[in-house]
C-alpha cells in the first residue's frame, strides 16, 4: 500500500522563485483585486449562486474551446458574458431563482463533460479546468488579467454608487431614475469577467470559495463597502499567496490549500462575529 | 398658488392593464398638495399598482397621470418613495447611514466624493425620524420599524414634496405603527409633505389621512375622509361586514362586525370582474348607494363635494 508523503520540502525556497511562481503570484494580485471588489456587490446583490453558476455555465465554453483548438479562457469567458447577459436581461429577481440557476449549472457541467469527452486534449484539461492550475499561468495570461482590473476599476468609479444604491434596493432606486437593468446587466457582465480571470486560479468547481467567501469574511469585519472590498480584496489575496507558499513546502494541490485557507478566514470571522454578539 | 403647486397628483381617465385584465380604470381625481392619502382597498385591487403608475414605473393603457404637474415619471425627483419589501427583504450589511446617504447620492453617475453638506443632509433626516442614535448601526441589525425609518429618511433626505409609502405598518408591532403614524403626520405638518400611504388598516392613520383613494369595483375614487368612513362604503370596500364605532372621547375605529348573519349575501367582487363589468354609466343594482339624478357615479356624495372639479372630464 502506497503511503501518501506529506513531507516538508526543505527546498520550498527554489520552487518559489521559479518563474512560473512568479507569474502565479501576479495572477494572484489580479484577481484578488477583482474578487475583493465584485464579491462584495455578488453579495449584495444576493446573486452568489447566480456567479457561482456562471463559472459552471463557461465550462462547456472552456471545453468546448480545447476542442476547437481555441484558448481556454476565451471560450471560458465568452460562454460565462452569454450567460450573464442572458441572467443580466431576465433581471434581478431571476438572479435569485434557485432552481432555475441550479438546473442550468447542472446542464452545463454536463455540456462541458460532453465536449470534453470529444477529444482527448480536452480530457486531459477538465481537471485543470474544473479545479484550477494556478502554476500554468502564462504571462499573457496575467497581462490580459491586468488590463481586466484597469477596466474594472473605470467602470465601476462611474457606475459605483448607482449600483450600490440598486443593490440596496433595486424599487427606491428604480423609482429615483437608477436604470437598473442596465445596472443588472453591467454587474452580471463583469462578473463574467471576474470568473474568466479566476477560473484558471481555483477552477469552476472552487471558484465560490474565491470569490464569495473572502466578501462574506470581510462584510462581518466591516460595515462600509469600501472597507469591505480591501479586506475582502486582503484575504483573497492571503489566500492565495498563502496557497502557493504553502504548496511549494508541502506537496498539495495549490487549488486546495488556496480554498482551504479561505475557508479558514471565513470561519475565524463567523467566530469573531458569534463571539462579539454573545 | 398655480395648479401645479396646488394639486399633488391628478388622474384623468386613467386606466392600469396587465395583460388582458383590467387592474382598475376611470381613475378621475384630484389630490390636492400638503394632504395625507390613504390608498385602500381589497388585495389584488391595486393599490400598489396604483403608486407604481403615479411614479410612471408602470404604463397607463388609456389617461394620464400628473405628479406636480407634470406626467408621470418625470417629477419623481419630487417624490420620495418608500416600497413594500424594505422591512422584510433588505438584509444588508449598508449601516443605516450609509443606506440614508444613498437616498442623495445613489442616482449619480461617476466620481463624486460625499460632501460635509451631504452628509450633514443625512444626519438630519435621520434626526428628524429618531433614529440619529442608530446611525452606525448595520441594516440587518435592526428591527422592522427601525428599519422602516431608515427606509423613511432614505426617502426625505432629498426633501421630497410627496412621499409613498407602500403599507409602512405592515409587519410592525403597535408601538412602531404608533411611532411611524406620528412620524407622518410630523413630516405633512412641519415639513408640508404631501403623503400617501397604501393601508390595509386605516385605524392607526384615522387621526392623520384627510382623504382617501378606495378602490372600489375596479375604479379609483378620492374622496374627503369624513365620505369614507361610512359603514356601508367600507362594507363594500373590504368585501366583508364593516363598522365605524366613534368611542365616547371622540375617537373613530374601523372594525369587522361582531357577527356575520349565516346566509347573508356578502357583496364582493374581485377587482378585475368589476373593472370588466362595471362602468360608470350603468348598473347601479352593483351598488350599495342609490345614485343621485346628476352624479351617475358609484359614490356621490363623494362625487358631489370632493371631486366637483372633475365632473366636467366625466363622460
Amino acid at each position: 500500500m502506497s503511503r501518501i508523503d506529506f513531507s516538508f520540502d526543505p527546498n520550498w525556497m527554489d520552487t518559489l522563485s521559479a518563474p512560473f511562481m512568479t507569474n502565479a503570484f501576479l495572477a494572484g494580485l489580479c484577481i484578488a483585486f477583482a474578487a475583493g471588489v465584485m464579491g462584495y456587490f455578488t453579495i449584495a446583490r444576493h446573486s452568489t449562486f447566480a456567479a457561482h453558476a456562471l463559472a459552471h455555465i463557461g465550462l462547456p465554453g472552456a471545453t468546448g474551446a480545447v476542442l476547437l483548438g481555441l484558448p481556454v479562457s476565451l471560450g471560458l469567458g465568452a460562454f460565462a458574458l452569454g450567460g450573464a447577459l442572458v441572467i443580466g436581461a431576465l433581471g434581478k429577481r431571476v438572479s435569485e431563482r434557485e432552481i432555475a440557476t441550479g438546473t442550468v449549472l447542472a446542464f452545463a457541467t454536463g455540456l462541458g463533460l460532453f465536449f470534453a469527452r470529444l477529444s482527448s486534449s480536452a480530457s486531459q484539461q477538465m481537471q485543470s479546468i474544473l479545479f484550477g492550475s494556478i502554476l500554468t499561468i502564462t504571462t499573457a495570461q496575467i497581462i490580459g488579467f491586468a488590463v481586466f482590473d484597469v477596466l474594472l476599476l473605470a467602470v465601476l468609479a462611474v457606475i459605483y454608487r448607482p449600483l450600490l444604491f440598486s443593490s440596496l434596493d433595486e424599487q427606491v432606486a428604480q423609482a429615483k431614475g437608477v436604470p437598473i437593468g442596465w445596472m443588472n446587466v453591467a454587474f452580471m457582465a463583469i462578473m463574467a469577467g471576474v470568473i474568466t480571470i479566476a477560473v484558471p486560479a481555483v477552477g469552476t468547481l472552487l471558484i465560490f470559495a474565491l470569490v464569495i467567501t473572502p466578501a462574506a469574511a470581510a462584510n462581518i469585519l466591516a460595515a462600509s463597502p469600501l472597507k469591505a472590498m480591501m479586506i475582502a480584496g486582503a484575504t483573497c489575496l492571503a489566500s492565495i499567496w498563502g496557497g502557493l507558499v504553502l504548496s511549494a513546502m508541502f506537496p498539495a494541490p495549490p487549488s486546495f490549500v488556496i480554498v482551504t485557507i479561505s475557508t479558514v478566514f471565513w470561519g475565524v470571522a463567523k467566530a469573531f462575529d458569534a463571539l462579539r454578539r454573545r | 398658488m398655480d395648479e401645479r403647486t396646488q394639486n399633488a397628483i391628478v388622474f384623468r381617465g386613467a386606466a392600469v392593464r396587465r395583460g388582458d385584465r383590467t387592474i382598475w380604470r376611470d381613475g378621475d381625481f384630484t389630490i390636492p398638495a400638503g394632504t395625507v392619502t390613504a390608498i385602500v382597498g381589497t388585495n389584488g385591487a391595486g393599490k400598489t399598482t396604483m403608486m407604481k403608475a403615479e411614479l410612471g414605473l408602470l404604463p397607463l393603457s388609456e389617461g394620464t397621470v400628473t405628479v406636480f404637474g407634470r406626467p408621470a415619471g418625470e417629477a419623481n425627483k419630487l417624490i420620495g418613495y418608500v416600497p413594500q419589501s424594505y422591512v422584510s427583504d433588505i438584509d444588508s450589511n449598508l449601516t443605516a447611514f450609509q443606506s440614508v446617504l444613498l437616498g442623495l447620492t445613489g442616482t449619480r453617475f461617476g466620481i463624486h466624493p460625499v460632501t460635509r453638506a451631504q452628509r450633514a443632509k443625512a444626519t438630519e433626516a435621520m434626526a428628524f425620524v429618531g433614529i440619529a442614535d442608530k446611525a452606525s448601526y448595520r441594516l440587518s441589525e435592526l428591527s422592522g420599524g427601525l428599519r422602516q425609518r431608515v427606509a423613511i429618511a432614505q426617502a426625505i433626505v432629498s426633501d421630497p414634496k410627496l412621499l409613498m409609502l407602500d403599507e409602512p405598518l405592515a409587519n410592525l408591532d403597535l408601538a412602531s405603527q404608533r411611532a411611524v403614524a406620528h412620524l407622518l403626520a410630523r413630516l405633512n405638518r412641519e415639513l408640508g409633505m404631501t403623503i400617501q400611504v397604501v393601508a390595509h388598516d386605516l385605524n392607526m392613520l384615522l387621526p392623520i389621512l384627510t382623504g382617501a383613494v378606495y378602490l372600489l369595483d375596479g375604479h379609483p375614487h378620492y374622496a374627503d375622509m369624513r365620505k369614507v368612513l361610512d359603514s356601508e362604503l367600507l362594507t363594500h370596500l373590504y368585501g366583508t361586514n364593516v363598522q365605524v364605532v366613534t368611542t365616547p372621547q371622540g375617537d373613530m375605529f374601523v372594525t369587522p362586525s361582531s357577527d356575520e348573519p349565516e346566509g347573508h349575501p356578502l357583496d364582493m367582487h374581485t377587482a378585475s370582474e368589476v373593472a370588466e363589468l362595471h362602468h360608470h354609466s350603468h348598473t347601479p343594482a352593483m351598488h350599495h348607494h342609490a345614485d343621485t339624478p346628476q352624479g351617475g357615479g358609484p359614490l356621490t356624495a363623494a362625487d358631489d363635494e370632493t371631486n366637483t372639479a372633475n365632473k366636467t372630464n366625466r363622460r
